[in-house]
């Protein structure tokens, strides 16, 4: 199963080499991966997706728990939560599919923050279906160039565990 | 007041209490020993390799429990202390590694000497340091004391540029280490602790594993209490032996791999495993799926990642053993109805009396040539079982494990874990130095000594007299046996074909040479050596190159598919006939 692990650090050199060491180390998988600074400069912030069967996870939690300078590490999957990431995706339409393709990123509550005489770069948010969703329907217009963040979350407030 | 990077080093080894460092200098760590060379509180002793050096702060540290202290330059010397770090890792051994590194202002220009180290062993220390201002300095040596000897304990190593030992601060010492990131759990879960408690009161066949963790623990006697009230047999890892004493009634000696009959048939055939200090090594469970079938798994441990890393878990308990054995203890005594259990206990330990009579450990004896059993045989004899014990790793290692009866923990100091050929000697002249006066006996392989014989000019330098008994067959022993065992006796690359002269070369370097050839020659070597306190001494027994481990367990069988020593032999007769 697929987790989304949230993990606290401190904000030192060699801490990202820590965590991804750990992972390939043990033969863990990482899906994505983001670490930015949290409002505490001193600390950072890393979520990770991984898969794996509830005893690896398990070990995942604990492993990276056991790292020295990990603050703290919350499973959000096990949790009701909030999940989001974001796309630019470069396209380059046909003449004729050019309102088409705004029309699509329009619907997707996208954005365009550039535009050339033959392409165009969309900006889209969302959570891993919706992204999902806009790429599969975008495909066919002839996809440029593709980037995108790695997922973040956040728990909600106030809400039980789900598991 | 202001100082130098090196002399608050120096300052920072003091206030922890250090003695001894061992070491090897090189350019970037010049300012470090310029001050050791007249400093009387810290004796560095100059090893031959740096690896030598790191063992030999291991095998200090195993035998007394305070973090060894290893030093060495940038480069080659650091690259030189990969095994020994990661040993020590394995075996939950605290060390400070100190290595010297090119100035900051180099790092990273492929400078002479310069190796990456802090990356090379991130995953083989519990944590280290590249100090990249004099200012961190005192802080980061006091959180790597505290880091390396609290909780599960581990290697912490420390990259000091040479002008961080240069540059000048005021220095301070932190009163108090704090890490808001690293809380060791010590106290074990109450409710826990009173499930165990009445697991064990419900249990028929109970049996205990211990491990280093408790050794670690300092929870020896504790364990002991608990075996001694609940009545429960006890096995211990090969990290575990001591730690009840080997001749007690309750001890079935080593489980797994090459464990006791009567061990691992216990285990197979219990309904509840008691598992402190371990982490359930492939070498101790076997094939996992079938480690263990019916029984249920209270597991304590002081590291969460051992509990469900490798078996299933009934009763995790995270926490330090010395208090959790404590509490449990005392629960069981709250619980325990004597009159109902003893006699269930008491059939139970008749059944492994009677496996232990079945099929106790064993070789068969030859008065014509050196078994090696023999030869451990008579150092436990000889020394009444009062020596610090090391060893290399292989076919000497398992027959150290087997036939000396280890009474106290820390008397063991073997590699456990990473299974490092070269380990014993460097480490048994780190507890010589720890313990002078104590008899201190390496028990090596041909093969193993080569790997650090160049200690031997450190123990003639010092004047430790540690004793070196080489179970000389002339085959890297363990290779061979699974080489004639699984691989139709083709012995691709484990026959040493030259081995030197063992006795020449201890004299070669001034220490004593000795050596065994008939059985009847055993004890007076090992007398004449016992009685050497000036230097160290190899003792070469030529012993029989086909004699093998038993039990053995063959790699992914399960515990109790064992091929005992008489089996093996009998079938070896049958096939000899056949051919003829």
């Amino acid at each position: 199963m697929r987790h989304t692990i949230s993990v606290l650090v401190e904000n030192k050199f060699g801490v990202l080499s820590r965590v991804a060491g750990l992972f390939s180390g043990r033969g863990y998988n990482i899906e994505s991966l983001s670490v930015d600074e949290t409002i505490d400069p001193n600390i950072s912030l890393m979520t990770i997706v991984t898969t794996g069967d509830d005893l690896i996870i398990e070990q995942i939690t604990k492993q990276l728990n056991k790292l020295i300078d990990v603050i703290k590490v919350v499973d959000l999957t096990e949790v009701d939560h909030v999940e989001r990431e974001m796309i630019l995706v470069k396209i380059a339409p046909k003449q004729q599919d050019k309102a088409e393709a705004l029309r699509l990123a329009e619907i997707f509550r996208g954005r365009v923050v550039d535009s050339s005489p033959k392409t165009y770069t969309f900006e889209i948010t969302g959570d891993e279906k919706k992204i999902a969703a806009f790429v599969e329907l975008i495909k066919p217009f002839g996809i440029k160039e593709f980037v995108r963040t790695g997922k973040i979350a956040i728990a909600r407030e106030g809400v039980k565990k789900t598991r | 007041m202001r100082m130098s990077g090196a002399e608050i080093l120096i300052e920072c080894l003091k206030r922890e209490g250090v003695k001894h460092i061992f070491g090897y200098p090189g350019g970037v760590v010049l300012n470090i020993f310029d001050l050791l060379y007249d400093n009387e509180d810290l004796q560095v002793i100059l090893t031959r390799h740096e690896q030598g050096a790191v063992h030999a702060a291991d095998g200090y540290a195993r035998s007394t429990g305070r973090p060894g202290v290893a030093l060495v330059t940038s480069g080659p010397g650091a690259t030189n202390t990969v095994t020994g770090v990661a040993t020590a890792y394995m075996d939950s051994v605290p060390l400070i590694v100190l290595t010297g590194q090119v100035s900051t202002g180099l790092i990273g220009n492929d400078a002479f000497q310069e190796a990456d180290i802090v990356g090379i062993t991130r995953p083989c220390t519990k944590h280290n340091y590249l100090v990249k201002d004099v200012k961190d300095l005192a802080r980061t040596l006091r959180e790597a004391f505290y880091i390396a000897t609290t909780g599960r304990p581990g290697p912490v190593l420390i990259d000091l540029p040479k002008d961080v030992t240069s540059d000048k601060t005021t220095f301070k010492w932190p009163e108090h280490v704090s890490l808001r990131s690293y809380n060791p759990t010590y106290e074990g879960n109450k409710w826990m602790i009173k499930q165990a408690a009445r697991t064990i009161h419900k249990a028929k066949k109970a049996v205990i594993i211990a491990g280093g963790g408790v050794v670690l623990s300092n929870a020896s006697k504790e364990l002991r209490e608990l075996a001694e009230y609940a009545r429960l047999p006890v096995t211990m890892t090969l990290m575990g032996l001591g730690d009840i004493p080997g001749t007690h009634e309750l001890s079935l000696g080593m489980l797994g791999m090459h464990g006791t009959y009567y061990a691992n048939k216990a285990i197979q055939e219990s309904d509840l495993l008691v598992a402190v200090g371990i982490r359930f090594d492939d070498r101790v469970t076997g094939r996992v799926k079938d480690f263990a079938p019916h029984a249920k798994i209270i597991h304590i441990d002081i590291d969460p990642t051992s509990i469900r890393k490798n078996v299933r878990v009934d009763i995790p308990i995270v926490g330090d053993a010395k208090r959790i054995l404590k509490s449990l203890l005392s629960e069981l005594k709250e619980e325990e109805d004597r009159a109902q259990w003893e006699p269930v206990r008491k059939a139970w330990l008749k059944q492994i009396g009677q496996w232990k009579k079945e099929h106790p450990l064993s070789y068969a004896y030859s008065d014509t040539v050196i078994k090696p059993q023999f030869v451990v045989e008579k150092l436990y004899e000889l020394t009444k079982g009062n020596a610090i014990i090391s060893t290399e790793v292989g076919q000497n290692q398992m027959w150290a494990a087997q036939f000396f009866k280890y009474d106290k923990p820390r008397t063991l100091l073997t590699s456990g874990g990473l299974g490092t050929m070269g380990y014993g000697f460097p480490a048994a002249m780190g507890a010589q130095l720890a313990h002078p006066g104590k008899t201190v006996i390496d028990i090596a392989g041909d093969g193993s000594i080569q790997m650090n014989i160049q200690e031997l000019a450190t123990c003639v330098l010092y004047k430790l007299p540690v004793k070196v008994a080489i179970l000389n067959n002339q085959y890297l022993g363990m290779v061979r046996q699974w080489q004639e065992l699984f691989f139709k006796e083709r012995y691709s690359c484990s026959h040493l074909d030259t081995v030197p002269d063992f006795v020449k070369v201890a004299e070669g370097y001034g220490a004593v040479g000795l050596r065994a050839v008939k059985p009847s020659e055993v004890e007076p070597v090992i007398k004449a050596a016992l009685k050497v306190k000036d230097r160290p001494v190899f003792m070469d027994f030529v012993v029989d190159w086909r004699e093998k481990v038993f039990p053995m367990v063959p790699a992914g069988a399960a515990i109790d598919e064992m091929i005992l020593g008489e089996e093996a032999e009998e079938k070896k007769t049958k096939k000899l006939r056949a051919v003829k």
